[in-house]
């Protein structure tokens, strides 16, 4: 009940900082939409680095490294601290500019105009909305499975919750419920202004609630050495066990007096003496046994510990996604000056270290506690539970998961209604057709449509217990599969309306067949010969960037007032024209 | 000066492939393990390298102050 407690206080916090941020609001479609260019460059960084880091970050990388070990870290943070601080300065700072310049409030706009094309605009919104939203349903998910286990025995009358150990805690439905309902309030209350003050207000809280947890997690496994020694261990004889245990009544981890067999080593052969393989990227693979929930029989369960070589070469174009995330784009738009940008292009590597490396060791460590078929998405939460006695601390930290997740979830949010109302409902009309007070109205009232959306996903999700982890990748692979088109767009004059056409076809039309291939979600790589582990990505990727390069060549160059409208070197004098509707 | 940008990123693109310490589980100082020990390392390099690009390789053109 503690926790709760605390929960409730700090939502209840958030909402008098959105209502607060809404004295600022000037009442303009811009001011709601872009904070009217007036963000400087710690809310800059704040927002955007909280953007990025959602559940997929914490709950999701803790999940993976419990199943892959360290090699998670490799797979996404050391290779985003390099790729999303290369985008911001090579993308993102020209996006402004040209977003400044023109007017531009979202991606379609800018695209619309630089490849001469409406139909573009109109193909490309259900992509990108079609791509956030399985973002969207990872924050969702992630809230409801890190709040379940942290109010377990809180309403035991309310949520008997039978068939899981979680009796009395607060149960999917409402999590999700609770969680939009304050991010849409605050939204509503403020637009980006109060997103970009709730993310500095969230990011700091979760960085600094991350911190705690790592030190309070390391310290109930005795100190960081003694915590090395307890992830999962392959003996000589092939068995996969575990040589520790969490004591109910110290939270406490002591050592078993005979390790636990879990599972048996598949490949390779049992080595000479016993490792443990989520301490490295060697592959091993390893069977577990576990307890059907339905028929009650034990089944054998296959999996992979380490990374294949291939996979983690290809999994290097997946931070891409990020020059093409439509959210990111509107907080770009949000920056006072380009210089606002430099804070954010050094320190959001550093920031993304702070909040990766305790979650990879918390999830390698638990891997050798917690039972290796518990869901990925719960190790995080129940580290924390089974490990922090304190009720106060353990909510606090339960806390800062939740600000992480609804840290994102708000530009999400907020973007999905800005692409409608400007791609779609206001691109057609002449000007002054609507007032501000009904822009912001329609567009709240599509966001309020997205959010029932993945609301009523996001529950069917979790019913089939989807890893948080892979379904993200799937939405940052689809992204990253658009990326040709970004730098096409600014770099490259030859770039035609055919060109983009047909990349942003080839793109999808690979990703989705993949996607449907790995069951909607699901891990997934593809083989060529004796070549494992090649993400699917990397075949989107390529097919769009070719088609691009292929088609556009092919093509009638585009007119020369559109190459001096968006190449102009030597002239980026900023004079906003207001002209992001004109075409 | 950009293209020595360029060329210190590429380095750092092939750097992240330390197959080197792929079968490699021994920790370092005691509690870090060495792949994950030098991919921490690899994000503080980067940082450097980007404070490094923002003096000396920073778009003139674009870093003009918000007219509104």
């Amino acid at each position: 009940m503690t926790s709760f407690v605390v929960i409730v206080a700090y939502l209840s916090l958030l909402l008098i900082l959105g209502f607060f941020s809404s004295r600022f609001f000037r009442g303009t479609s811009k001011d709601y939409f872009v904070a009217s260019h007036s963000i400087g460059p710690f809310l800059l960084l704040m927002s955007v680095f909280g953007t990025t880091m959602t559940a997929f970050a914490l709950v999701g990388s803790t999940g993976k490294a419990f199943e892959r070990g360290i090699g998670v870290y490799g797979l996404m943070a050391s290779s985003s601290a390099l790729v999303h601080a290369a985008v911001f300065f090579w993308v993102g700072i020209k996006l402004w500019a040209i977003g400044k310049r023109h007017g531009y409030v979202t991606q379609i706009q800018f695209f619309r105009a630089r490849f001469e094309s409406n139909g573009l605009g109109y193909l490309l919104f259900p992509i990108l909305v079609g791509l956030v939203i399985p973002y969207l349903l990872i924050g969702v998910m992630g809230a409801a499975k890190v709040i379940l286990p942290a109010t377990a025995g809180a309403f035991p009358q309310a949520f008997p919750n039978e068939g899981t150990p979680f009796a009395g805690g607060i149960p999917f439905w409402l999590t999700g419920l609770g969680v939009c309902a304050v991010v849409l309030s605050y939204i509503f209350a403020g637009g980006s202004r109060a997103t970009a003050w709730a993310n500095t207000f969230q990011t700091l809280f979760f960085m600094g609630m991350g911190l705690v947890a790592f030190c309070a997690i390391a310290h109930g496994l005795g100190g960081l050495r003694a915590a090395s020694r307890v992830p999962l261990t392959v003996t000589p004889a092939g068995e996969v066990v575990q040589t520790h245990r969490i004591d109910p009544e110290t939270h406490a981890v002591v050592e078993r007096e005979s390790p636990l067999k879990v599972g048996r080593l598949v490949h390779p052969d049992p080595p000479a003496q016993a490792v443990q393989p989520h301490l490295s990227r060697r592959r091993y693979a390893v069977t577990f046994e576990r307890t059907d929930p339905q028929s009650g029989e034990a089944v054998l369960l296959t999996r992979e510990i380490g990374v294949p070589p291939l996979m983690f070469l290809t999994y290097f174009l997946i931070p891409l996604s990020v020059g093409m995330f439509p959210h990111i784009f509107q907080h770009w738009l949000t920056a006072r000056s380009a210089g606002s940008f430099r804070l954010t292009v050094v320190a959001h590597p550093i920031c993304i270290m702070i909040v990766w490396v305790p979650c990879v060791l918390i999830g390698v460590w638990a891997s050798g506690l917690l039972p290796p078929t518990l869901s990925t998405s719960a190790v995080l939460s129940v580290m924390l539970q089974q490990l922090v006695g304190n009720p106060i601390l353990g909510g606090l930290l339960t806390t800062g998961v939740l600000a992480a997740i609804m840290s994102s979830l708000d530009s999400q949010f907020l973007c999905m209604g800005t692409i409608f109302t400007n791609d779609i409902v206001l691109h057609r009309a002449p000007q002054d057709r609507f007032s501000d007070r009904q822009i912001i109205f329609m567009s709240r009232a599509f966001i309020v449509g997205i959010v029932t959306i993945t609301y009523a996903l996001a529950m069917l999700a979790l019913a089939k217990n989807v890893n948080i982890f892979d379904l993200a990748v799937w939405s940052f692979s689809g992204f990253t599969s658009l990326f040709p088109l970004i730098v096409a767009a600014l770099y490259w004059k030859r770039a035609t309306r055919a060109g983009a056409y047909a990349s942003v076809v080839a793109a999808m039309v690979v990703w989705f067949y993949y996607f449907w291939r790995s069951g909607f979600g699901g891990e997934y790589t593809v083989s060529v010969g004796s070549w494992r582990g090649i993400m699917p990505v990397t075949l989107s990727f390529a097919a769009s960037a070719l088609m691009l390069v292929l088609v556009s060549l092919g093509t009638r160059p585009p007119s020369q007032a559109t190459i001096n409208r968006f190449f102009f070197e030597h002239s980026m004098g900023l004079s906003a024209t207001g002209d992001g509707n004109e075409e | 000066m950009k293209y020595a940008l360029y060329l210190l990123v590429a380095v750092l693109v092939i750097a992240h492939q330390d197959v080197f310490n792929w079968d490699d589980s021994s920790l370092v100082l005691g509690c870090l393990p060495v792949g994950l020990a030098y991919h921490v390392a690899y994000t503080l390099v980067t940082a450097l390298m980007w404070v490094l690009a923002i003096k000396v390789a920073w778009p003139a053109d674009v870093d003009v102050p918000a007219d509104d």
